[in-house]
C-alpha cells in the first residue's frame, strides 16, 4: 500500500516537474526565436493542473483556458505532440494549426484549449449536455476558469444555465490572484467567489490550489457530487500565477518581494518538502525525478525540433476548414 | 402539396427529430409557446422536454452550449429569435463554432436558425440582415431559402450537415405558402438556382429580395426585357458557376438584397463577377440594397429604405 502511495505520489512529482520544465524550456525557446506566436505558463499553478486532473476519467471532458499547457500534460497529453504543436510542426496536437492557446487531445477529453477568456464555459455546458441527454454513466464536463474569466457573462450565464438545467458540469475557478495585471480585488466586487455558488443552484468546493494533495481530494469529491447527483458544482482553487501573464509581461504591477513570497510556497517546493518529511521519498529519489522531468522535456524538444515544419499549401488549408 | 414557409421550416425539424435521436431543438420559447414565429409549434408535444429545450435568455450561454453539444455527439438546432441577436452571442459562433475543425478537427453539426430582416415594423435592432458578417467568417454556412420548398429542403441538409449553419429565415416569409413535396427530399447546401429563365438581365437575390425581383421581373417583360432571376440560397459557401453562368448568358446584372448596400454581399458578388466574367458584361453590374441607415419603425420610412420593385425596374432599365 505505502509503496504504490510512493509510486503515485512520485509521478504526480514527476508530472508537476515535467509541466514546470516544459514550461521555462518553451519560454527559452521562445527568446531564441524558436516559438512563432505568445505563451501563457503556468508556473505556480503546478498543482492545479495535476491535481485537478488526475482524478478525471476518459469519458470526462476537459475544456481549459488559454494557459493550457499544464491542464493539457496533467491530464496525459503526449508532451511530444504539445512541443510538437507549440513548435510549430506538422506532427503537432493540432497539426501546427492551433498552436500555444489551442492544445488539444480529444482521446483525454481534452476538447482544446481556448484562447477567448470564459467562451470555454458555454462549450463545457454543451458537453455535460450531451452527458446528460446521451445517459452516458460516470462522466462529467469540466470547466477551467481563472479569477478574470469569472467577471465574463459567458462564465456566469453558463453558471446559470448548469445551475437551471443540472448539468453534470464542473467549474474549476483557478483564483490566481491577477487577470493580466489586474489583481482580483479591483476586479471582482466580492473576491469570495464561494458566494457565487449558491444564487446558480451550483454546491461549492474550496481548496489550497498549492497543495497537490488537497486539490486532489477536493476534484475527487466534487466529481462524485457531480455524477451521483446530476448536479453541477463549483470548485475554487487558490494559487498563484508566478509566471508573467504571457511572455511579454515585465511585471510592472507585482513586486520581487511577492513573487518571491508565492515562489518559496509553490506547489512543487511543498509536495518535495511533504514528501521527504513524511520519509516517503528520499532527497537522493526527488532529485532523480527532477532529472527525470527535465530528459521527458529535453527529449520532446529533440523530438519536436527534429519534426517537419508545419508548411500545408493553402489547398491543403482551405480543406480543413469545414467537415465532410 | 401548399404549405407556408412555417410549416415546411415545421415538418423539416419533426422529420430530422423522428430520424435521429441525436437532434435536439434549443432556444428562447421553442416549447409550448412554439417559438417567436411560431416554427416550433407542437414539437414539444411530440417529442418532449428533453428534446425540445426552452432556454434561458442568455444566448451566449444557450448557443455556446448547442456548440459544445455538437462537438460531442448532439446535433442541435437553436432558435435565436431574431438574428440581430447573433451580436449578443457573436464570439460563440464566430470565435468557436467557425474554427474548432480548423484547430481542433472537430465536426460542429449545430444549425443556428434565425429570423432575419425588416418589413415588419420591427425598427433597428430587430430589423437587420447581416448576412454578409457571418459569411466572412471561414468555417460557417449561411443559407437563406425565399420559398417553403427551399425552406424544408435546406433545413433538413443543415441539419444533416456536419458544420456550423447560420439558417436565416426572412420573417415576412412566414405566412408565404408554396408547393412543398409529399416525399422526402433534400435541397443541398451550396447550390443557387435559377428561379426564372430569361436572357437579357440577370436579377441575383434570395431571401424576402426574391419577391421583389419576381414582380420587377413581370413588369420588365411588359417592356420587352427578358429577366433571368437567380436565388443564391447559400450566401457561403457561394455557387459561384450558376451566377457566372447566368452573367455569360444575359451580361447584364443587377444584384438585389434586404441588407446594406455599403459592405453588403452584392459588393462580394459584384467584385467575383467582374473578375471572372469581366468580358461578359454588356454594362455596369448594378447593386440594391439597403440605404446606409438603420431601420426606421413607421411603414413609409421603412419601405423607403429597402429596394422595391420600382426601384429594381429603374435600375434594370438604366443599363440598356
Amino acid at each position: 500500500m505505502k509503496k504504490n502511495m510512493k509510486n503515485y505520489y512520485e509521478e504526480l512529482l514527476l508530472r508537476m516537474m515535467m509541466i514546470h520544465d516544459f514550461e521555462e524550456e518553451i519560454m527559452r525557446l521562445y527568446h531564441e526565436g524558436a516559438v512563432h506566436g505568445t505563451l501563457h505558463l503556468c508556473l505556480g499553478e503546478e498543482a492545479v493542473d495535476v491535481g485537478s486532473t488526475a482524478v478525471l476519467k476518459d469519458k470526462d471532458y476537459i475544456y481549459t483556458t488559454h494557459r493550457g499547457h499544464g491542464v493539457c500534460l496533467g491530464r496525459g497529453a503526449d508532451v511530444n505532440s504539445v512541443m510538437a504543436e507549440i513548435l510549430g510542426r506538422v506532427t503537432g496536437s493540432n497539426k501546427g494549426r492551433g498552436g500555444s492557446m489551442h492544445i488539444c487531445d480529444r482521446e483525454r477529453g481534452l476538447m482544446g484549449s481556448n484562447g477567448i477568456v470564459g467562451a470555454n464555459a458555454p462549450l463545457a455546458c454543451g458537453a455535460a449536455l450531451t452527458i446528460k441527454l446521451k445517459g452516458i454513466k460516470d462522466a462529467v464536463s469540466v470547466c477551467f476558469s481563472g479569477d478574470g474569466a469569472a467577471n465574463t457573462g459567458a462564465v456566469l450565464e453558463s453558471m446559470n444555465l448548469a445551475g437551471v438545467w443540472k448539468l453534470p458540469i464542473i467549474f474549476v475557478l483557478v483564483e490566481n490572484h491577477y487577470a493580466v495585471s489586474t489583481v482580483v480585488e479591483r476586479a471582482s466586487a466580492n473576491v469570495d467567489f464561494s458566494k457565487r455558488a449558491e444564487p446558480f443552484g451550483l454546491q461549492c468546493f474550496e481548496t489550497d490550489g498549492n497543495d497537490i494533495i488537497a486539490v486532489m481530494d477536493t476534484m475527487a469529491k466534487a466529481r462524485e457530487y457531480t455524477v451521483t447527483n446530476m448536479r453541477p458544482c463549483l470548485v475554487i482553487e487558490h494559487t498563484y500565477r508566478v509566471a508573467g501573464h504571457s511572455k511579454s509581461d515585465t511585471n510592472k504591477y507585482r513586486s520581487e518581494e511577492e513573487i518571491n513570497y508565492w515562489v518559496e510556497r509553490g506547489p512543487i517546493r511543498r509536495f518535495k518538502d511533504k514528501l521527504t518529511a513524511e520519509c516517503i521519498s528520499t532527497v537522493n529519489e526527488l532529485e532523480h525525478i527532477e532529472k527525470k522531468a527535465h530528459e521527458i522535456v529535453s527529449n520532446a524538444i529533440d523530438y519536436a525540433l527534429g519534426q517537419p515544419e508545419a508548411a500545408q499549401d493553402i489547398e491543403e488549408l482551405l480543406g480543413a476548414v469545414y467537415a465532410d | 402539396m401548399i404549405k407556408t414557409y412555417r410549416e415546411a421550416l415545421t415538418e423539416a425539424m419533426r422529420e430530422e427529430l423522428q430520424r435521429d435521436d441525436s437532434v435536439i431543438l434549443m432556444g428562447e420559447d421553442v416549447g409550448v409557446y412554439g417559438g417567436g414565429f411560431g416554427v416550433t409549434e407542437g414539437l414539444i408535444a411530440e417529442f418532449g422536454a428533453d428534446r425540445v429545450i426552452d432556454t434561458p435568455v442568455s444566448e451566449t450561454a444557450f448557443v455556446g452550449t448547442a456548440i459544445g453539444a455538437a462537438a460531442t455527439g448532439m446535433r442541435p438546432v437553436v432558435e435565436l429569435m431574431f438574428s440581430d441577436f447573433m451580436a449578443v452571442c457573436w464570439d460563440q459562433i464566430m470565435n468557436e463554432a467557425a474554427k474548432m475543425h480548423f484547430m481542433y478537427g472537430l465536426d460542429v453539426p449545430v444549425v443556428i436558425r434565425s429570423a432575419s430582416g425588416a418589413g415588419t415594423g420591427a425598427s433597428a435592432q430587430h430589423s437587420q440582415s447581416l448576412e454578409n458578417m457571418y459569411a466572412h467568417v471561414p468555417g460557417l454556412k449561411v443559407v437563406m431559402p425565399s420559398d417553403p420548398h427551399d425552406a424544408k429542403g435546406l433545413l433538413k441538409s443543415a441539419i444533416r450537415d456536419n458544420n456550423p449553419v447560420i439558417f436565416l429565415e426572412p420573417k415576412t416569409l412566414y405566412g408565404k405558402k408554396g408547393e412543398v413535396p409529399e416525399n422526402e427530399y433534400t435541397v443541398p447546401i451550396g447550390k443557387a438556382f435559377v428561379k426564372r429563365e430569361g436572357s437579357d438581365v440577370t436579377l441575383i437575390s434570395y431571401g424576402r429580395m426574391m419577391e421583389v425581383c419576381y414582380e420587377a421581373a413581370e413588369r420588365l417583360a411588359t417592356d420587352g426585357i427578358s429577366a433571368e432571376i437567380v436565388d443564391i440560397c447559400t450566401i457561403s459557401p457561394l455557387d459561384k458557376e450558376t451566377v457566372l453562368d447566368s452573367v455569360r448568358k444575359t451580361g447584364r446584372v443587377a444584384i438585389v438584397h434586404e441588407a446594406v448596400s455599403f459592405g453588403g454581399f452584392g459588393a462580394e458578388i459584384s467584385a467575383m463577377i467582374t473578375e471572372e466574367a469581366f468580358s461578359a458584361l454588356k454594362a455596369p453590374v448594378k447593386r440594391l440594397g439597403a440605404a446606409y441607415c438603420p431601420t426606421p419603425s413607421a411603414i413609409k420610412e421603412e419601405s423607403n429604405v429597402f429596394p422595391t420593385a420600382d426601384k429594381v425596374t429603374a435600375a434594370v432599365k438604366s443599363l440598356f
